[in-house]
């Protein structure tokens, strides 16, 4: 399986459905690039045609302008929003709900205008198409929770679409008790994931684990890289790391399906 | 006319006028903010006013505090037909002016008022236990020592003395309705006062009752002028500002932060993009909240509606997990710091003026303003940077106040204007100046794909 760049798309005369926006984490992180190779074999697996930018793609500068830097972020979004639309880029779809909201909710001030979908939203449009079914058999008897991230699900209301295809998983779906709306942040937002933190009594993703372990997981389900990472931290904090797996919703479902 | 009546009619004179000079102040401390276009779609705006501001929509995430609070609330909103009644009286030396002109009608709005003020007083009962035996913990935190503390109790006092007020007057007056019926018209029965009306007075003589008739009356109406008087300096100002604060609140996505079109349009012209505007030449410009003046109008009507509910911070990760962030200090802070500002403008000083605006003549505004203060002197950089824009303390605010907005504007003052800031993010700046992503890596960014091609 090859992943064509839009430049190439365009160097042989094609157009691709959907842009992958990957993201800084999804692209050198090295937890993250498992879940934008998972991302990358269902959309293959359903035909879809998608590009992404590679070295053309810079970070949408969500953590920048979080921290207050509104100069870097502008300087991101600008260059991203010049390369975008040289290639007349519609829809984009991201595995990082912060790249989902900036591309969704602050390009447009920029003029940056694209439809941008996250991962959990396309791939349950897919399911509901019938072009996507999940197999059976990988979850059977195993209890999954699911940990809403701030900028899906606060931020941009998503609380249903990742609740969707966990249920069409043949595992046994748990919520934990501060979920959807009372869903407690993983602490990597607002450019949290680059700095220590303030002193406290205990790290924020401690505290998340901790509220997730009540559910006695086999899985947390997780949308979000900076999530992924925050959550196996605080697995092993509690030295869980090897009861408990953190998988974004796509990963589950390669291991399903056999991708 | 009878001196009852002369009093009446001076003292509600005097309260209006105190009264709207305080308010004033209020309304002139919020327009020191930045003036912010607040456009956009009425309709759905007057809908947040019905669902979030009259439905109290929001509260009833927590059901118990809610159904209590709608309790004191649907008792504020229908003995202000009451209070109609008791201006009428109180101006025309009457007694229960709708009393025989509504009849049935009369007896039922009078009910309904009762049956509510008992759940109010219940309710208010309730309030006062949480907040000072049962402590709980959203009403014990550091920023509520002091005069908050005291704030919360003595609205609530303030609430069994207007109910102590209403059943008082009622109660005797149902028993001289049988006495002196010429001049206590038929009330009819009352769901309370009928039965505690003779419990509590019925061994009274005429003139007794008559004094605690009038006892009840007027502690009721004072009780109101206080209030009245008190809202401008207490949390409790939200029983009015919560409604103007939804109606004003932002209809766009949480997720959007405030653009700032000086910098985009800098940057574009640095790239080439557009003709340089020029905007940015003549000044050293300052970015970013430092002061009250730098924060949005609306930003600083959030801090007055506030009423130290303490949701938000028990929702707020940071402070969860012992940090010293607190979303209603916050919000706190500011309003603490624009009754400062206003005050210190207000008293003309020219003290106040800034040493560079100190010309002959110069009289003190907002634009000159300088006592070597800001809201850094409230809001330490330890609460600022400890914030994950989780957005928690915005889904849990009753009245939709967003304390993330100002906090992130005063971020951006400290890293825009100060250069300064949590030295752990240079790095993650640099890199992205420098090789467009979060961290410094020597990998090309498409590199993840050869594994899936492998």
């Amino acid at each position: 399986m090859k992943v064509k760049t839009v430049a190439e798309y365009v160097a042989s005369g094609e157009k691709p459905e959907i842009l992958f926006w990957v993201g800084c984490a999804g692209s050198f992180d090295a937890r993250a690039k498992k879940v934008s190779i998972a991302f990358a074999k269902i959309l293959s697996s359903v035909g879809i045609s998608f590009a992404i930018l590679g070295n053309e793609e810079s970070c949408t500068g969500d953590p920048a302008r979080r921290a207050g830097n509104e100069f870097l972020f502008q300087m991101s979004a600008i260059q991203n929003i010049e390369t975008l639309n040289s290639y007349e880029v519609q829809k984009i779809v991201t595995t990082c709900p912060h790249c989902f909201n900036t591309l969704k909710n602050e390009y447009p001030k920029i003029g940056g205008k694209y439809e941008v979908l996250h991962h959990t939203q396309l791939i349950q449009s897919l399911i509901e198409e019938g072009k996507l079914k999940i197999e059976g058999g990988a979850f059977a008897g195993k209890r999954v929770t699911y940990h809403d991230s701030c900028y899906l699900g606060r931020v941009n209301g998503e609380y249903e679409a990742p609740r969707a295809i966990l249920n069409e998983l043949d595992a046994t779906f748990i919520e934990m008790d501060e979920n959807k709306t009372r869903g407690l942040c993983c602490g990597a937002g607002g450019a949290q994931m680059f700095k220590e933190d303030e002193p406290g009594d205990k790290r924020i993703n401690v505290q998340r684990v901790e509220q997730a372990m009540k559910t006695q997981p086999d899985v947390i389900a997780a949308n979000c890289p900076f999530c992924i990472t925050m959550l196996m931290d605080g697995l092993k904090a509690k030295e869980k790391q090897d009861d408990v797996m953190v998988c974004d919703i796509s990963e589950l479902i390669v291991q399903s399906n056999g991708l | 006319m009878t001196i009852a009546q002369i009093i009446f009619i001076l003292l509600t004179i005097a309260v209006f006028t105190v009264a709207f000079r305080q308010f004033k102040r209020v309304v002139d401390n919020i327009k020191l903010g930045k003036s912010e276009d607040i456009a956009g779609d009425s309709v759905q705006r007057w809908q947040n006013v019905a669902l979030v501001a009259f439905g109290q929509k929001k509260m009833f995430k927590r059901f118990i505090p809610a159904i209590l609070h709608f309790f004191i609330y649907a008792a504020f909103l229908m003995t202000q037909v009451e209070l109609i009644e008791i201006f009428i009286d109180g101006f025309f030396g009457v007694h229960r002016f709708f009393a025989d002109k509504l009849g049935v009608l009369y007896t039922m709005i009078i009910g309904f008022i009762e049956i509510l003020s008992v759940l109010a007083f219940v309710s208010t009962l309730v309030f006062l236990w949480r907040r000072n035996i049962l402590k709980v913990p959203r009403f014990i935190k550091p920023e509520m020592n002091g005069w908050p503390k005291l704030d919360g109790n003595l609205i609530l006092y303030g609430e069994i003395l207007l109910l102590i007020g209403i059943f008082s007057m009622n109660g005797a007056d149902v028993v001289l309705q049988k006495l002196d019926p010429a001049h206590y018209p038929d009330t009819g029965t009352l769901p309370v006062s009928s039965w505690l009306g003779p419990a509590l007075f019925g061994g009274l003589g005429e003139g007794a009752l008559h004094m605690v008739e009038r006892f009840g009356w007027w502690l009721h109406i004072l009780v109101v002028f206080g209030f009245i008087l008190y809202l401008p300096y207490s949390k409790h100002l939200h029983i009015f500002f919560a409604f103007p604060n939804v109606y004003f609140s932002k209809l766009k996505s949480r997720g959007e932060m405030e653009n700032m079109p000086e910098i985009m349009n800098e940057v574009k012209s640095m790239m080439g993009l557009i003709e340089d505007t020029g905007d940015m030449s003549d000044d050293i410009p300052e970015f970013g909240s430092r002061d009250i003046r730098d924060l949005s109008w609306k930003t600083i009507l959030e801090a007055y509606t506030c009423t130290e509910c303490g949701r938000c911070t028990s929702e707020c990760p940071a402070n969860i997990t012992g940090k010293k962030l607190s979303p209603r200090k916050i919000m706190m802070d500011i309003r603490d710091r624009a009754e400062e500002v206003g005050t210190k403008i207000r008293s003309g000083n020219p003290e106040y003026i800034a040493e560079d605006k100190k010309e002959a003549g110069a009289t003190l505004t907002i634009d000159n303003f300088d006592d070597g203060k800001s809201l850094f002197d409230y809001i330490t950089n330890e609460e600022l940077y400890a914030c994950t824009t989780c957005n928690a303390c915005v889904e849990a605010c009753p009245v939709m106040i967003s304390p993330v907005e100002p906090i992130l504007e005063m971020r951006r003052y400290d890293i825009l204007t100060n250069s300064q800031g949590p030295s752990d993010w240079l790095p993650m700046f640099n890199s992205m100046e420098n090789g467009g992503a979060v961290w410094q890596l020597p990998d090309e960014r498409g590199a993840w794909t050869k594994e899936i091609e492998a």
